[in-house]
C-alpha cells in the first residue's frame, strides 16, 4: 500500500474545503489525490491491491453533525445520514416494517462484521468487484482508461448483462442500491459549490465510453444523506437475492420489487434488477407491462422478458438471462402474496 | 457426552477436550508468523504477470526508492544455493530465482525486503518485468499441451490397475452406462496464510513456517542451501489450516532464507492471499470417462476407469486415483489408464485425499447412474456389489465396513421415506432431493520416533517432530501416553512441530494418527516394562508379582488380586526421578533402510494397496438432502448424515470433528470451489476468498456422524486407520445424485451450480 496522509475533518464544511480543487467537476472522486473514507470496507481493500492510490484520506467518521448518524422517519419519508452504519440501517424495526425492501436488501449484504463497519453513503459508493479490475496487471478500461478490458473475452461469470458497453462489462455489485433506485430515493450532496439533490437514478452513470467516470459526483462534493419516499407500495416490498453461497456473496441476480395493488390488480410496480446490470437498475420495461394487470404467472413473465429484452451476454454469464427472470418473476409473485 | 463429544461405542476412545483448545481459542497459540523476533525485516513478493516466456528485464529501481526497503533478492542471489526438487518434501522443481523462465502464473521474480511490512508490499508492486511472453497453454484443452502416460512418472503410481478381460466384458454387458466426468482446480486457502520467518546466528538457521513436514523441509532446506542439515531447525507448533499446502516445501523458505544472511537480520515474509495461488500447490484439474458394464441381476461386469490430469511442464505430479477406485466394488473386470496433461502451470500437489477425492467423485456419479439405469436402489446396487477380496490383487480387505457404515446411515438419514422416482419430491416451492455414495481412504502408516518422559510426580512429556494441523494429533497423543502410564490428562504435556524433536513422517496421507501412537506406544511400553521391574523386583513394593499381570491406573502400579504401589514410591524404590524413553516404530514390511530414511527426511508409507498381507482402507457412507428453488434453482443442504469406520477411534471428539469438517469440505467441492482460469493468459483469475468460495459456518445446517464400531488388528499396533481425509470423500457425488433426484439433471462437472440447473 502506499503511503498517504490520514486527517480527519470535523464537520461537512471543513471535509469539502480540504478536498475542494478547481478542476473537481472533471475528476472522477475514485481518481483524485484526495478521497472521503468511512467504513474503508472498499477503499481500503483497493488500496491494498494498488487499484486506488489516494495521497490523502479524509475520514469522515469524525464529521460532528448528528444528522450524518441519524435515521428518521417520517410519514411520507425514510431519510439516513450518509454515515449510518449498513447493520444499523438493516436491523431497524420501524425501517423494516414500513419498507421491508430497503431493510432485506441491507441484511442480505455482505456480513454481519462488514455490515457493522460499512457506511450507507460508502455502500452506494462501492466499486465493482470485477476481478480484472481488482488486479492490476490486467488491463482494464475503469481502472486505466484505454488499456482495454480484459473482462470482455475472458473470465465473466459474474459480470453485467444489461447496462454494458463495448468498454466495460462490469457488474454494479450493491443491494442497497436497488432498492433505492426501485423507489425513487434521492441523495443529498454538498460540496464547495453547493448543496444539491439529485434522484437516485442519476447517481451513478452507465460505463458508456468511459468507465472510469462511474458517479456523477465532483471529486470534492459529499454524500451528507439519502432520502426514501413512502408511498401505498412501500410496505408491500421485497429484496429477493440469489446467489451461489447462502451466507453471504454478492448476487447472481436479485429482484428489489415493491407493489402498489388494488386487489389482484396492479395499480403501480417498482422494480429494480441487481447483480446483471452495470448500474442500479430500474426495470421500467417490466413495471410499465404490470400496470393495470392481474399479477400472476404470465403477467409476471411477460414483465420478465421485458426486462431482458436488450441484454447481451458474454461467454459465461449467458445463465443470467434466465435466472434474473426467474428471479424477478419470484420476486414478483412473492411481493404479491405479502401482506399490503 | 453430547454433540460434540459422541458416547464411545466399542473400541473407542474418551473424547478428551482437545489439549490445545483453550490457547487455541484465547488467541495464545503461538503460530509460526506470530513469534516474536527482534530486529525483524518483512518480506514481500513480486510475481509474474504471465505464464510463459522469459524475463528480459527487472526493472527495481522504484521499488529501491521507496523508503525503508533494504534489498531486493532476484535473479543471480540464488546462484549458490541448489536448485529444489520436485518430490515429496519438495513442491516443484521450479528455482524461480535461478532462472528466468517464466514457467507459470504468478511466479516470483522477486523478493523485497524493508523496515516495515507496508514498505515491502508497497515497493513489491512497483517491481516491475519486461517479458519476451509465448502463448501459453491453460488446461486440457489448450493448444500446446503434452500429454503423457502417468504411470510410473510418480513412486506412489507404478502402473495402472487392471484386472481381468475388461473389452470382452464390456462387449457382452447388458446395461452400460459411458459418461465423462471432471473435476476442476481448487486451492486450498487455509485460513493462516503461508509464511516463512528466517532467523540466522552465526551458521544455524532457524525457520519459523508452517510446515507440516519439519523433518522433510530441514534436509531438503539445508540441501538447496548446502548447510549440514544439523545447522537447520524448522518450526511449526501450530497451523492454522493446512490440508496438504504445508506438506512439501516451496522455493520462497530458501528465498527468505538467503535474504535474512544478506541482510544480516531476520527477515519475515507473509504470503498475501492472491500470490499464494500461483506460489503454492494445488489440487490439479481433472477429467474422467468411465465405463461401466452390469448384468440385469445388478452384478458390475466390467468398470473402466480412465483419467487427465493437468500438471506444470516440468514436473510429473500424479493423482492417480484409480488405485482406489479400481478396488471398490466386485467388478469382474477393470481397465484403468490415467494420463498427465503438462501445462504452463504451477505445480499441483496434494489436498485433502488428493487422489480420492477426484476419482471416488467420478466413480460414484457412475454407480448413481448404474443404479438408474438398472432400475435399482442405489443402496441395493452397492451392496450387491460388496467385494469378498480386492479385485485387482485379489488380497482380503483388513476390515471392511461399508455395509454396516450404510446400514447405520441409511437408517438415520431416513432413506426408506425417500420416493426414487425423480422430481417426486417437494416442499412448497423448492424440489427435495436426496443421495448417498461411498467415501474410501487407504490406511497407512509410516516409521516414527517419540520420546517419553514420565517423572515420579506422574508428569509426562511426549515428544515427537510430528505436526499438529488441526487434527487433534497432540491431544490424541497425549491421551495415547496418559492411558499406557495410568496418569490424567492434566498431567501430559506434548510438543511438537520442530525439527528438533524425533522425527516423524510427513503429516500427510492420514497417516498421523497412526504412526505417531504407535510409536508414543512403544516409548511408554517401554517405560511400563522398567516400572513394573522394579516395582515387582526384590524388596519392592509389589515384590513377586508377575510383570505380564501389572497395570498403571491412577499414578500406581497396580496388580491383578488389586494390590497396589503409588508411582513416587516405585520410582524411589529405582532411585531415579525420570523415566525417559525413545522409541521408533516401523510399519511391518518396511525396508531395512526405512528408519535411517525417517532421520534423512523421507518417509516410506505402508498400508493401502500396498501390503503383502492384505489391503487396508477406512470406508464410510454419506447421504445427502438438498433441496433446489423450482424458480431460481439455487441449491441447499439441509442435511447430511455419514457414517464411517476407522479401527479404533482414538478420542471421538477429534474423530467426529475431522469428519463433519470434511464433509462440509465436500459441500464446498460439489457446490462452490472452483479457481477460474483466463484461458487466453493461463492466469488464475479468482484469486481471494470473495471469488473462491467455501462454505461458512452460516451455511452449514444439520450434519450428522456415526462412528461404527471396528476392530482391525492388522493395520498397525494401535489399531487405528486414519480418517482425516475419509470424510470428504464421497460427499460430492452424493450431492450430485440428489441434484439429479430433484430436477433429473446430471450434472458430471464440478461444482454444481446455478448455471446448471437454470437453462
Ligand atoms: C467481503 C465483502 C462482501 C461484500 N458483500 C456485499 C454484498 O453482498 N452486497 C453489498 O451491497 N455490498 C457488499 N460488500 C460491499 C460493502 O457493502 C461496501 O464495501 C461498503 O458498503 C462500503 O462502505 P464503507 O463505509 O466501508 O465505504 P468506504 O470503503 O469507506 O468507501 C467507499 C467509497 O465511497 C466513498 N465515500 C464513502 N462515503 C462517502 C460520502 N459520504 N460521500 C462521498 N463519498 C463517500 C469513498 O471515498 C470510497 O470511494 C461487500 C464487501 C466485502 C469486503
Ligand atoms: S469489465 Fe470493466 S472493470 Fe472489468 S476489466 Fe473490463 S473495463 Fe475493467
Amino acid at each position: 500500500m502506499r503511503p498517504f496522509v490520514y486527517e480527519r475533518p470535523t464537520s461537512v464544511s471543513t471535509a469539502i474545503a480540504m478536498a475542494s480543487r478547481p478542476d473537481a467537476v472533471h475528476v472522477p472522486p475514485t481518481g483524485a489525490d484526495t478521497q472521503f473514507i468511512v467504513g474503508g470496507t472498499n477503499l481500503a481493500d483497493y488500496m491494498k491491491l494498488g487499484v486506488a492510490r489516494p495521497e490523502r484520506l479524509l475520514d469522515l467518521n469524525t464529521l460532528a453533525e448528528p444528522a450524518l448518524r441519524q435515521i428518521r422517519i417520517d410519514d411520507d419519508k425514510i431519510r439516513f445520514g450518509a454515515l449510518v452504519r449498513m447493520g444499523e440501517a438493516a436491523d431497524n424495526n420501524d425501517v423494516r416494517r414500513r419498507c421491508p425492501v430497503l431493510a432485506d436488501s441491507l441484511k442480505f449484504a455482505a456480513s454481519g462484521q462488514l455490515r457493522n463497519m460499512a457506511s450507507l453513503g460508502g455502500n452506494v459508493l462501492q466499486r465493482t468487484r470485477c476481478e480484472y479490475f481488482r488486479e492490476i496487471s490486467w488491463p482494464c478500461n475503469k481502472r486505466e482508461p484505454g488499456s482495454g478490458c480484459a473482462a470482455m473475452e475472458g473470465s465473466n461469470r459474474q459480470h453485467a448483462v444489461l447496462g454494458t458497453s463495448d468498454a466495460c462489462i462490469a457488474t454494479y455489485h450493491g443491494d442497497f442500491a436497488q432498492a433505492l433506485v426501485a423507489l425513487d430515493a434521492t441523495v443529498d450532496v454538498e460540496g464547495p459549490r453547493g448543496r444539491r439533490t439529485l434522484t437516485f437514478a442519476k447517481l451513478h452513470k452507465r460505463p458508456g465510453e468511459t468507465p472510469d467516470i462511474e458517479t456523477d459526483l465532483a471529486a470534492d462534493e459529499l454524500i451528507t444523506a439519502i432520502e426514501v419516499p413512502l408511498a401505498q407500495w412501500s410496505s408491500r416490498s421485497r429484496y429477493l437475492k440469489i446467489r451461489d453461497r447462502e451466507s453471504y456473496a454478492f448476487a447472481l441476480a436479485s429482484a428489489a420489487v415493491a407493489l402498489d395493488m388494488d386487489g389482484e390488480t396492479v395499480r403501480s410496480a417498482r422494480i429494480a434488477l441487481g447483480g446483471v446490470a452495470t448500474v442500479p437498475w430500474r426495470a421500467r420495461e417490466a413495471e410499465d407491462v404490470l400496470q393495470g394487470k392481474v399479477l400472476d404467472e404470465a403477467t409476471a413473465q411477460e414483465a420478465a422478458e421485458a426486462a431482458f429484452a436488450d441484454a447481451r451476454p458474454r461467454e459465461h454469464n449467458a445463465f443470467k438471462i434466465p435466472l434474473g427472470k426467474r428471479t424477478l418473476v419470484r420476486a414478483l409473485l412473492e411481493t404479491r402474496d405479502m401482506k399490503g | 457426552m453430547n454433540q460434540a463429544a459422541p458416547a464411545p461405542r466399542e473400541n473407542q476412545g474418551d473424547p478428551v477436550v482437545r489439549i490445545d483448545a483453550r490457547l487455541k481459542v484465547t488467541g495464545q497459540a503461538g503460530y509460526p508468523a506470530d513469534i516474536v523476533t527482534a530486529n525483524v525485516a518483512y518480506g514481500a513478493l513480486a510475481t509474474s504477470s504471465i505464464a510463459r516466456g522469459k524475463v528480459s528485464e527487472l526493472h527495481t529501481k522504484d521499488a529501491n526508492a521507496v523508503p525503508g526497503v533494504l534489498d531486493i533478492v532476484t535473479y543471480g542471489d540464488l546462484d549458490k544455493t541448489d536448485m529444489p526438487k520436485f518430490g515429496n518434501t519438495g513442491a516443484s522443481s521450479i528455482g524461480p530465482l535461478h532462472d528466468k523462465t517464466v514457467f507459470h502464473d504468478g511466479q516470483i521474480i522477486a523478493l523485497v525486503v524493508a523496515e516495515t511490512f507496508e514498505a515491502a508490499e508497497e515497493a513489491a508492486m512497483l517491481v516491475r518485468a519486461d517479458y519476451e511472453d509465448e502463448r501459453p497453454s491453460a488446461s486440457f484443452d489448450s493448444k500446446g499441451v503434452k500429454m503423457e502416460p502417468a504411470a510410473g512418472k510418480s513412486p506412489m503410481f507404478k502402473e495402472d490397475a487392471k484386472a481381468g478381460d475388461f473389452d470382452a466384458a464390456w462387449a457382452d454387458a447388458t446395461v452400460k452406462i459411458d459418461e465423462k466426468y471432471s473435476t476442476p482446480t481448487q486451492h486450498h486457502n487455509p485460513i493462516e496464510l503461508f509464511s516463512t520467518t528466517a532467523i540466522w546466528q552465526g551458521d544455524q538457521l532457524t525457520i519459523h513456517e508452517p510446515s507440516q513436514n519439519v523433518t522433510g523441509w530441514k534436509v531438503e532446506l539445508a540441501r538447496q542451501l548446502k548447510l549440514d542439515p544439523a545447522n537447520v531447525r524448522i518450526v511449526s507448533p501450530y497451523i492454522g489450516g493446512a490440508f496438504g499446502s504445508k506438506g512439501p516445501m516451496t522455493a520462497r523458505t530458501a528465498i527468505v532464507a538467503v535474504a535474512a544472511r544478506r541482510i544480516g537480520r531476520p527477515v519475515r515474509c507473509v504470503v498475501n492471499r492472491m500470490q499464494a495461488f500461483g506460489t503454492q500447490t494445488y489440487r490439479a484439474e481433472t477429467r474422467h470417462r468411465i465405463r461401466m458394464g452390469a448384468g440385469k441381476d445388478g452384478r458390475i461386469t466390467a468398470f473402466g476407469h480412465e483419467a487427465w490430469e493437468v500438471t506444470s511442464r516440468p514436473d510429473p505430479y500424479v493423482v492417480g486415483g484409480t488405485s482406489a477406485t479400481a478396488r471398490m466394488y466386485d467388478y469382474g473386470s477393470v481397465l484403468t489408464h490415467v494420463s498427465l496433461v503438462h501445462a504452463d502451470r504451477n505445480t499441483p500437489g496434494y489436498m485433502r485425499s488428493p487422489p480420492e477425492t477426484p476419482y471416488v467423485y467420478a466413480l460414484e456419479n457412475a454407480m448413481d447412474e448404474m443404479a438408474v439405469a438398472l432400475g435399482m436402489d442405489p443402496v441395493e446396487f452397492r451392496r450387491i456389489n460388496e467385494p469378498e477380496k480386492e479385485p485387482i490383487g485379489g488380497k482380503p480387505f483388513s476390515s471392511r465396513s461399508l455395509i454396516k457404515c450404510y446400514d447405520q446411515a441409511s437408517e438415520a438419514f431416513g432413506w426408506s421415506k425417500r420416493d426414487p422416482r425423480v422430481g417426486s419430491m417437494r416442499d412448497g416451492d423448492w424440489l427435495v432431493g436426496m443421495g448417498c455414495a461411498t467415501a474410501i481412504y487407504p490406511t497407512a502408516a509410516a516409521p516414527c520416533a517419540a520420546r517419553v518422559r514420565l517423572t515420579a510426580d506422574g508428569e509426562v512429556r511426549v515428544q515427537c517432530g510430528s505436526h499438529e494441523i488441526g487434527t487433534g494429533v497432540r491431544t490424541i497423543a497425549g491421551q495415547m501416553a496418559a492411558e499406557r502410564l495410568g496418569v490424567g490428562m492434566d498431567k501430559i504435556s506434548v510438543e511438537m512441530g520442530d525439527s528438533a524433536l524425533p522425527p516423524a513422517p510427513v503429516s500427510g496421507g492420514s497417516i498421523s494418527t497412526a504412526s505417531v501412537c504407535s510409536a508414543v506406544m512403544k516409548a511408554c511400553d517401554a517405560i511400563r516394562e522398567k516400572l513394573f521391574a522394579a516395582a515387582a523386583g526384590k524388596g519392592a513394593p509389589l515384590a513377586g508379582s508377575a510383570n505380564a499381570k501389572l497395570d498403571l491406573k491412577d499414578e500406581e502400579v497396580v496388580t491383578e488380586t488389586g494390590k497396589s504401589a503409588k508411582l513416587a514410591d516405585v520410582f524411589k524404590a529405582m532411585q531415579v526421578g525420570a523415566i525417559e524413553e525413545y522409541a521408533e516404530f516401523a510399519p511391518k514390511g518396511s525396508s531395512p533402510e526405512a528408519l535411517r530414511k525417517l532421520y534423512a527426511g523421507q518417509s516410506e508409507f505402508h498400508g493401502g494397496e500396498n501390503d503383502e498381507d492384505s489391503v487396508k482402507y477406512a470406508f464410510g457412507a454419506e447421504f445427502v438432502e438438498v433441496r433446489i428453488n423450482s424458480y431460481t434453482r439455487e441449491i441447499r443442504v439441509p442435511r447430511m448424515v455419514g457414517a464411517f469406520a476407522a479401527g479404533r477411534i482414538m478420542n471421538t471428539r477429534t474423530a467426529r470433528s475431522q469428519l463433519i469438517g470434511g464433509m462440509i469440505w465436500g459441500i464446498g467441492q460439489a457446490l462452490h470451489e472452483a479457481t477460474e482460469i483466463d484461458q487466453r493468459h493461463a492466469r488464475y483469475v479468482n484469486r481471494d476468498l470473495q471469488d473462491y468460495l467455501v462454505p461458512v459456518n452460516a451455511d452449514i445446517k444439520q450434519v450428522d456422524v456415526i462412528l461404527v464400531p471396528e476392530i482391525d488388528h492388522q493395520v498397525n499396533p494401535a489399531g487405528v486407520k486414519g480418517l482425516g481425509e475419509l470424510g470428504n470423500v464421497g460427499t460430492a457425488a452424493a450431492v450430485a445424485s440428489a441434484v439429479y433426484h430433484a430436477t433429473g439433471k446430471r450434472i458430471r462437472d464440478l461444482p454444481i451450480r446455478i448455471d446448471d440447473l437454470i437453462g
